[in-house]
């Protein structure tokens, strides 16, 4: 509670940005250009976001190593979104992707390039030409540190720009009116513990992704989902959070990954009778079956009692056939991966494997314009006044139930710089602040106020690592009824015991665990809109997929789920399929 | 050694500030340096102390080489502490 001597101090902005990754730093950089008050609040340095961690690269379709086109580009997202995605939206993507390369070369991304000088691209999964045609290159890479030299790039650019940045200070909740109009949001400084009011014009979240809600994750620890969290308490539902990426050979018990190479290289799957297990699922395919083949069956073996290891949970990637040789010299990122964590040389023994939480298709529903939209009076999709979402944490949709390598970072780019464009706009037609009363802030204080209480409880630490198993088990690869409602019964009891869980630390400064717990309540709010949403779609589509519902079913789930926090409550709304310009691609059998 | 150093509950103060430098933008990094800030902080003397703070001013991507082997910092007293953060993984495995 604030104490009524020394009131909560506040400050301006004509635009607040929660979150510096690509998205966050993108839109910040648009406004301070054009010399807005721009504040981005971050949890960690802005260098440290998770954006760094992306090496693969950005799509484009620049056609400089192979032909191309942004419409064909678009076919393919639309087809990889299992026709899940929103047409207009993606269309927007893809031909603003071309621009939006060319600017971050302009701005000093050290791109890879081909001998004529322009830049080099590669050839991914989903990738083709003249519409499901021969095998295209898009992706456009700094060496392995495409995500590293967007990040650093665009930060000496804001800086240089004068964005005012509020580093390590953890944003608690928005702020709202009662005309549900976004005002800023409540903040803490992490090592002094204050809390700050940031008052603006337009906020945006961009907050990435929540993939420390399942224990096996690529995701670093602070990938837990504030930002969405913070959206459903502000009353805004979440879209398509079924949709999750996983990948099948993360490091068990660690979860880093082991790339699709391994595979390809002629690694193979035993279980802990040595089988090769992937005869029995894709006799043919075998290991290189598409991935959530591969991924369940994997989770089955070990359902079924056939895992590896003193727990029998997880199994096992063979790669010591290959020979020193081929392992070292193809495959040094997993060489170095398995000696560093493992203590092992994978030519030498296998590696244990388990399907690792990867990327959220779904988050903020927002239109083109990264405006936050969201079911009222009038419609599925009307503007929530002020708040903007861009990035891993919003839904546009341009993934719809299923990404393809390349497109996030281009996602976080394009769509950080149609928030940016916006909110200039926004900011222009309503020059001034709206009045901020201290009811408004009550929400925010209460829910920090609530891990003010100590006494005897148990543990975040324990409370969290509940959580991600609950997660795994019942929403992860493996997904049916009786599964997931069995998941949202022990979830909602978990819900429960947070309430009673206690912090030991009340000091101030550098509380660490303070900043835990917060970050607790929104992961247990993302894990519930995962999981209801998951239960409730009955039909396999892109990542969600269902052993009791194998089949996808266009005549009754073509459309968007919401899962609203009041009442746990399910809505849907339709997919956009009207493109702006080009002819609709209509749903088609996703056979590759 | 010790005779000149801090005492322990300041060095558990320390690590507890320090705590929140060791959440980085990669998964390998936050499991290297968290697992070493808990098993093997407390027992560096205070200019080593120092060099994990300074080795934690490195951007991401760095530290990222060098604990994976993939680079070798120039400075030695960062190469030892290097060596040290990939052995208390090591130690993490046959204690899990
Ligand atoms: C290992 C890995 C590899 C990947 N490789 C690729 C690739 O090759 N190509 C590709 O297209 N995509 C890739 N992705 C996906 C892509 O990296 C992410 O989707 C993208 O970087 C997300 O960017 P963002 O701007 O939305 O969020 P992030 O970069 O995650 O940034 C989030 C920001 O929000 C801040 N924040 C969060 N919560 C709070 C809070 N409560 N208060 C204050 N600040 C907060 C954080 O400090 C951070 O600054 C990869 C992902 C992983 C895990």
């Amino acid at each position: 509670m604030p104490d009524p001597l020394r009131p909560i101090p506040h400050r301006r902005f004509d635009a607040l940005i929660i979150g510096a990754g690509g998205a966050g730093l993108n839109a910040a950089l648009r406004l301070a250009s054009a010399d807005l008050r721009v504040a981005v609040v971050s949890k960690v340095f802005p260098t440290r976001s998770h954006t760094v961690a992306a090496q693969g690269g950005v799509n484009a379709a620049l056609a400089n190593v192979l032909p191309d086109d942004w419409h064909w580009h678009m076919f393919d997202t639309v087809k990889g979104s299992d026709y899940l995605g929103d047409q207009d939206a993606i269309e927007y993507m893809c031909r603003e992707a071309i621009p939006t390369v060319y600017e971050l070369e302009h701005a000093g991304v050290p791109f890879s390039r081909i001998d004529d000088g322009r830049i080099y691209q590669r050839a991914f999964g989903g990738q083709s030409q003249n519409f499901g045609g021969d095998q295209a290159a898009r992706t456009c890479a700094a060496a392995d540190r495409t995500g590293h030299a967007i990040l650093h790039t665009l930060y000496q650019q804001n800086v240089r720009a004068r964005t005012h940045f509020f580093d390590e200070y953890f944003a608690i909740d928005l702020i709202r009116d009662e005309e549900g109009a976004i005002l800023g949001a409540l903040v803490l400084e992490i090592e002094t513990g204050e809390t700050l009011v940031i008052e603006a014009k337009a906020t945006l979240l961009a907050t990435g992704g929540h993939g420390q809600v399942f224990r096996t994750t690529t995701n670093a620890f602070i990938n837990t989902g504030d930002g969405m969290a913070m959206a459903l308490r502000a009353g805004v539902p979440l879209m398509d959070m079924e949709f999750y990426q996983f990948h099948p050979t993360g490091v068990a018990g660690k979860g880093m990954l082991i790339t699709e190479g391994a595979r390809g290289e002629g690694g193979y799957l035993i279980n802990g009778d040595g089988e090769r297990f992937m005869e029995r699922y894709a006799p043919r395919a075998l290991d290189l079956a598409s991935r959530d083949v591969v991924a369940r069956s994997m989770v089955t073996e070990i359902r079924e009692g056939r895992g590896c290891g003193p727990n029998k949970d997880h199994v096992m990637l063979r790669l010591d056939h290959l020979g020193a040789d081929v392992v070292h010299r193809r495959l040094p990122g997993i060489t170095d991966i398995c000696r560093v964590f493992l203590g092992i040389d994978p030519a030498e023994q296998p590696i244990p494997v388990f399907p690792t939480a990867h990327y959220a298709m779904g988050g903020i529903p927002t239109d083109r314009f990264a405006r936050v939209v969201a079911p009222a009076r009038h419609g599925p999709e009307e503007i929530v006044p002020g708040l903007y979402a861009a990035g891993e944490c919003a839904c546009v949709s341009v993934h719809g139930a299923n990404r393809l390598g390349g497109n996030s970072l281009l996602d976080i780019l394009v769509f950080g710089r149609a928030a940016g464009t916006d909110i200039l706009q926004y900011v222009a037609e309503n020059p001034n602040h709206r009045p901020m009363r201290d009811a408004d802030i009550e929400p925010a204080l209460t829910r920090l106020g609530r891990w003010d209480r100590s006494g005897e409880g148990e543990s975040v630490a324990a409370a969290k690592a509940d959580l991600r198993k609950l997660m795994e088990d019942h929403c992860g690869v493996f997904r049916d009824d009786a599964t997931m409602a069995e998941g949202v019964e022990k979830l909602k009891a978990l819900r429960q015991r947070v309430e009673h869980v206690r912090l030991k630390d009340q000091s101030r400064t550098f509380n660490t665990a303070r900043i835990e717990a917060l970050e607790l309540d929104n992961l247990v709010d993302v894990g519930m809109a995962t999981l209801m949403s998951a239960l409730h779609r009955q039909e396999s589509r892109g990542a969600h997929s269902r052993v009791d519902y194998p089949e996808r079913d266009d005549e009754q789930w073509m459309k968007h789920s919401l899962y609203a926090r009041d009442g746990d409550r399910m809505d849907y709304k339709p997919v956009r399929t009207k493109p702006l310009t080009v002819e609709s691609f209509p749903p088609k059998a996703r056979v590759y | 050694m010790r005779l000149t150093d801090a005492p322990a509950a300041e060095i558990v103060a320390q690590a507890a500030r320090l705590r929140w430098q060791c959440r980085r933008g990669m998964l390998e990094l936050d499991l290297l340096l968290n697992r070493f800030l808990e098993v093997g902080f407390a027992d560096l003397d205070e200019a080593s102390r120092a060099d994990f703070v300074r080795l934690l001013g490195y951007q991401d991507q760095i530290i990222h080489d060098w604990l994976m082997g993939q680079a070798v910092p120039a400075d030695a007293a960062l190469r030892r502490l290097v060596a040290a953060i990939r052995a208390a993984m090591r130690d993490d495995r046959a204690n899990p």
